[in-house]
Order: C-alpha cells, then sequence, then structure tokens
C-alpha cells in the first residue's frame, strides 16, 4: 500500500488532525462532502466540453473552439450565462413547486457518492446496505419531474414529465436487476464487499471483474443501457424531444433553474458511472496483475472517464427512438433478459467446481449461450412479425 | 444532544407533512407532503440504525406509492378543491368514533405485544444479512404467499386496463 495510493486520505486525516477532538468526526464529514462535490463538479464542467467536443469531432464539425484557447473556458462563459439570464416563472405557475423541483431533483443526487469507493479506503460512508441506498436515493427524482412538469402549467412540460416518469420506472427496474447476480455472488449489499470480491486474480494474471464473466458482461451492456435511459440521455432522450415537444418538463425553466436540472442530469450519469464501475469493472482494482503500482483512484478515475467516453459516443452515434419502441424495449426485452442473466450467473457459480482440464473457457461459452439465445430471440420478438402493429390514434 | 436534534428533525417533518397532506386543498400538493411525510418516516427508522426497513421505506414509498398516487389524482382529474368548499364534509363527526376505536384497539394491541419490554440500548443490531436470512430461512413460506399474492393483483390489474375492443372494425371514431 504506497503512499501515493493513500494520498488523499492521509490528506484527510492530517487536515481533520488539526481540528480539536471533538469536532474531528464532523470537520472530516465536510472534508469528504466538499472534496465529492468539488470534483464531481469539476467533471461536470470538463464533461460538457468534453461531450460538445466530441460531439462535434463525431458529427464533422469543429464545436466550441471561441472561448479561451481550443474553446477551454466554455463552461466558464456556459455557468456565467447561466447565472445571469432572468429567471422566469410562468404567470400560473405553481411557484413554490416550480421553486422547489430543481433543489428536490439534484439534492438527493449528491447523496449516491456518498456510498461509492472511488479507491482504497476512500468511501465516504460504508453502508451495510449500499446499493440499496444508492437506488432508494435515485428514486427521490421521479418526483422531482413530476413537481417540475406539473408546477409549469404547461401541457408540454406535463407529457414531458409524464414521459420522463414512465421511462424512469420502466429502466429502474432493469437497473436493479442486472446488479442483482453480483450481489448474489459476491454476498453482499455493501459496495465496499462487492469491489472486494473482484480483486483476486484468475489463471494469477487476469482480476476476477464481474465484468470478465458472461453474466457480469451481459449484467455491465443491461446497467448502461438502462442507465443511459434513467438519466434521459440521447438514444432514450423523448422526455426532451424537442421536435416533439419543446423541451419537455424543462419547458418553462430558464436561467439557474435550467442549469440546476442539467447540473442533476449530469450527476445522475455519473453516480450510474461510478456504479457500473463498481460493480462490474472490478471498482478500483487493476485489471491484470502488474499493474497495482499505479493508485488505485487512478484506476476508478479511468475507468469513469472510459464510460462517460462511451455515453458520449453514443449520444453521437444512434438516432432517438419512439416511445412505445422505449417502454417495448424495457419491459419486453431488458427486464426478461436481466432475470435470464440470473440464471446465467446461477450457472456460473454451479459450474465453478468442474473439476476436468479446459474447464474455464467451456464454461465460459456454455455461459455466454445461454444468454445470447434469449437475447437473440427476445430481440427477434421486438421486430419480428410477432411484434404489435403501430396504432396511429389521430393521424389517420 | 445531537440524536433528540435529528429525531425532532425527523418527527416533525412527518407529523407536518402528515397534517398538510390532510389540510391543503390542492390534492397534488396533498400528494406531494405525504411524500416528505413517508420521507420522514424514513428518516426515523435509519436514525434508529434500521438500515434495511429505512431504505426499504424510502424505496417503496417515495419512489412507487407516492408515484401511484400522483398519478391517480393525475387520471381522475379532481386536483383543486373549489375555495367555497369546505375540507372536510358534513358528516366528519362520524370518523370521530371510528378513529378512536382503531386507535384503542391499536393501543391494546402495543401494549399487550411482548416487543414491549425494554432491550438495553445498543443490544438490537440487524444487518442486512441476518434480514435477508430470516427471510429466506424462518419466513420464506409468507415472503413467497405475498409475492404470489403481488404477483396476481399485477395480472388483475392488467386485466381490467386490458379493455380490448370486440370488434375492431366497428370501433367508432
Amino acid at each position: 500500500m504506497s503512499r501515493l495510493d493513500q494520498i488523499f486520505v492521509l490528506l484527510g486525516h492530517w487536515l481533520a488532525g488539526w481540528a480539536p477532538v471533538p469536532v474531528r468526526p464532523l470537520v472530516s464529514a465536510v472534508l469528504a462532502i466538499a472534496c465529492i462535490m468539488l470534483v464531481f463538479a469539476t467533471c461536470f464542467a470538463l464533461t460538457t466540453l468534453a461531450e460538445r467536443k466530441l460531439l462535434g469531432r463525431m458529427q464533422n464539425r469543429f464545436g466550441p473552439n471561441r472561448v479561451g484557447p481550443c474553446g477551454l473556458f466554455q463552461p466558464v462563459a456556459d455557468g456565467v450565462k447561466m447565472l445571469i439570464k432572468e429567471d422566469i416563472v410562468p404567470f400560473s405557475a405553481d411557484k413554490a413547486l416550480h421553486f422547489l423541483a430543481p433543489i428536490v431533483l439534484t439534492a438527493p443526487i449528491w447523496l449516491a457518492f456518498a456510498v461509492l469507493p472511488f479507491g482504497r479506503n476512500m468511501t465516504a460512508i460504508d453502508l451495510d446496505a449500499g446499493i440499496l441506498f444508492f437506488f432508494a436515493i435515485g428514486s427521490a427524482s421521479e418526483l422531482a419531474v413530476f413537481m417540475a412538469g406539473w408546477s409549469s402549467q404547461n401541457k408540454y412540460s406535463v407529457v414531458g414529465a409524464m414521459r420522463a416518469i414512465a421511462q424512469m420506472i420502466s429502466y429502474e427496474v432493469p437497473l436493479a436487476l442486472s446488479t442483482l447476480p453480483a450481489l448474489m455472488l459476491a454476498g453482499s449489499l455493501s459496495l465496499n464487499d462487492i469491489v472486494a470480491a473482484q480483486g483476486s486474480y484468475a489463471f494469477g494474471w487476469l482480476a476476477r471483474w464481474n465484468a470478465f464473466t458472461p453474466w457480469g458482461l451481459a449484467g455491465l451492456l443491461l446497467f448502461l443501457i438502462a442507465a443511459t435511459a434513467e438519466s434521459n440521455r440521447s438514444p432514450f432522450d423523448l422526455p426532451e424531444g424537442e421536435s416533439e415537444i419543446i423541451a419537455g418538463y424543462l419547458t418553462e425553466y430558464s436561467g439557474f433553474k435550467y442549469a440546476l436540472f442539467f447540473l442533476g442530469e449530469y450527476v445522475g450519469l455519473f453516480a450510474g458511472a461510478g456504479l457500473a464501475v463498481t460493480v462490474f469493472l472490478g471498482g478500483w482494482h487493476a485489471p491484470v496483475k502488474g499493474l497495482e503500482w499505479a493508485p488505485s483512484w487512478l484506476w476508478f478515475g479511468g475507468k469513469f472517464a472510459a464510460l462517460i467516453f462511451l455515453f458520449i459516443w453514443v449520444r453521437a452515434t444512434l438516432p432517438r427512438l419512439r416511445l412505445d419502441q422505449l417502454l417495448n424495449f424495457a419491459w419486453r426485452f431488458l427486464v426478461p433478459l436481466s432475470l435470464v442473466n440470473l440464471l446465467v450467473a446461477a450457472a456460473w457459480y454451479w459450474s465453478g467446481a468442474w473439476p476436468f482440464g479446459a474447464a474455464a473457457p467451456i464454461r465460459w461459452v456454455l455461459c455466454a449461450a445461454l444468454f445470447v439465445f434469449p437475447c437473440h430471440w427476445l430481440g427477434g420478438t421486438l421486430r419480428g412479425p410477432g411484434a404489435l402493429p403501430r396504432k396511429y390514434n389521430y393521424a389517420e | 444532544m445531537l440524536n433528540e436534534i435529528q429525531f425532532l428533525l425527523c418527527a416533525s417533518l412527518t407529523l407536518a407533512g402528515a397534517v398538510a397532506a390532510m389540510m391543503l386543498r390542492n390534492l397534488v400538493h396533498c400528494a406531494l407532503c405525504a411524500a416528505g411525510a413517508f420521507a420522514g418516516l424514513a428518516a426515523l427508522y435509519l436514525q434508529l440504525d434500521a438500515e434495511f426497513v429505512g431504505l426499504a421505506q424510502l424505496l417503496i414509498y417515495v419512489g412507487a406509492i407516492a408515484i401511484l398516487i400522483v398519478f391517480t389524482i393525475m387520471l381522475t382529474r379532481g386536483e383543486e378543491i373549489r375555495p367555497g368548499v369546505p375540507i372536510a364534509s358534513p358528516s366528519w363527526w362520524v370518523g370521530l368514533p371510528v378513529g378512536a376505536l382503531v386507535l384503542a384497539c391499536l393501543i391494546g394491541a402495543v401494549m399487550a405485544s411482548p416487543s414491549l419490554v425494554r432491550l438495553p440500548a445498543g443490544a438490537v443490531h440487524a444487518p442486512v444479512r441476518k434480514i435477508g436470512e430470516a427471510l429466506m430461512n424462518g419466513y420464506v413460506l409468507p415472503l413467497q404467499t405475498i409475492g404470489l399474492l403481488l404477483t396476481a393483483a399485477l395480472l388483475g390489474a392488467v386485466v381490467i386496463s386490458l379493455r380490448e375492443p370486440r370488434n375492431p372494425e366497428s370501433k367508432t371514431r
């Protein structure tokens, strides 16, 4: 355990050591909160810039390049713009709810970071039921979205909020179910224990990340799809489909309230990516033996950044879904598949004791087949002759 | 001292939410206040170190039941009570004996229950692992029964809401 690996922990202890003994726990808690908020707020600013730059790159244009060198100060300009914009509240809006909605949306999302292990000994709260806490906190955002949509007294806002709630409720199910095999095989709901369960090495060199097993890879893919939908990002950004319903529940928001929604969306995405890293990609563990010299928080950050890049890439590449496609995809594809994934995990667990040689690759292929065939079949029902025909209620 | 302050905060949030849910005129406000009361209750559980119960309360009541209530209000279109109409119905006094009876039953049941015996503070600790083991070993039959019942209710709701037109050609437009 090198000094560099523990630098933030030691720094925190050192800083808290200056405080008198009775308030020391309080000081270290405040320090942890400040670090998390500082790091992820910076991440938010950088991600908005990286997203616009990368989207530009992938769509064969420049992206922001006016403010500062290579457009590097664009987030600052955006922030200042948001701050000095007029805050417009519609005349017939429910003023109190209109004011509260962005706060109720943004505040709980920050809590989700409290249970994520960012590195060795770097968990703010080691909760016994960490992952349950994560999902419980996430469930408050639906009410906030409803508050935003309903209080605006605008048809588009309500329609957008309804779309968003339908989408969030639908995709919360596969989001939670896809992490279930990892919890069952680790035998714990604590995120630290889940990370610890992925700490050893198979064959003497390859880390036992869950993503290297068939059920883990499948679970990671299901989780990433559900997390994209949960944070209302393209291709699941129907709640804000601007060509259909202006901007959904954000229609009547401007200025800093809008910025808060924007922040909440991105921070929610960060929390999802952090959970994906923790549950499926080995948390802060190195991928192969011999790379442990790099500090653990660097591994977490690297995997986290890679996932964020993946989200941006998907956004740049895929077109938006239709609402019926979106809900069918959740209930008729993702939910059954995440249940199938439980069976795959069970098969993987019971086949772990196979004694004969070359058991590992055979086991891998068999378990992968157990997932791929239902996947193929369910995918066929989504688009084949069994699919429900599209019904036009008003457009004939 | 800190514990008392925390308890007072959580309790006042719960009570204020519950009272507001009864008294406000706008049904959507009532529903949101009820959600606040649920959250306060969850905070009380968490303060008692009942992690699993508290988080489950948050997940189920704030995440699901509150949304369900809100959707029900939206679908029935009875959001606003008009200003002139009193909140309580004219026969509100009928509720008094019923409420008193329920309260008496509850008090009787609570006073008679063996779990009222005070345990020494700090002796109770229920980690999630223990709850899971109890649910999967001792209480597996009730758990499965509840699961079956909920599934049946879900299927029933789907069947009720699935109004298929008998003859799609003759559907009036």
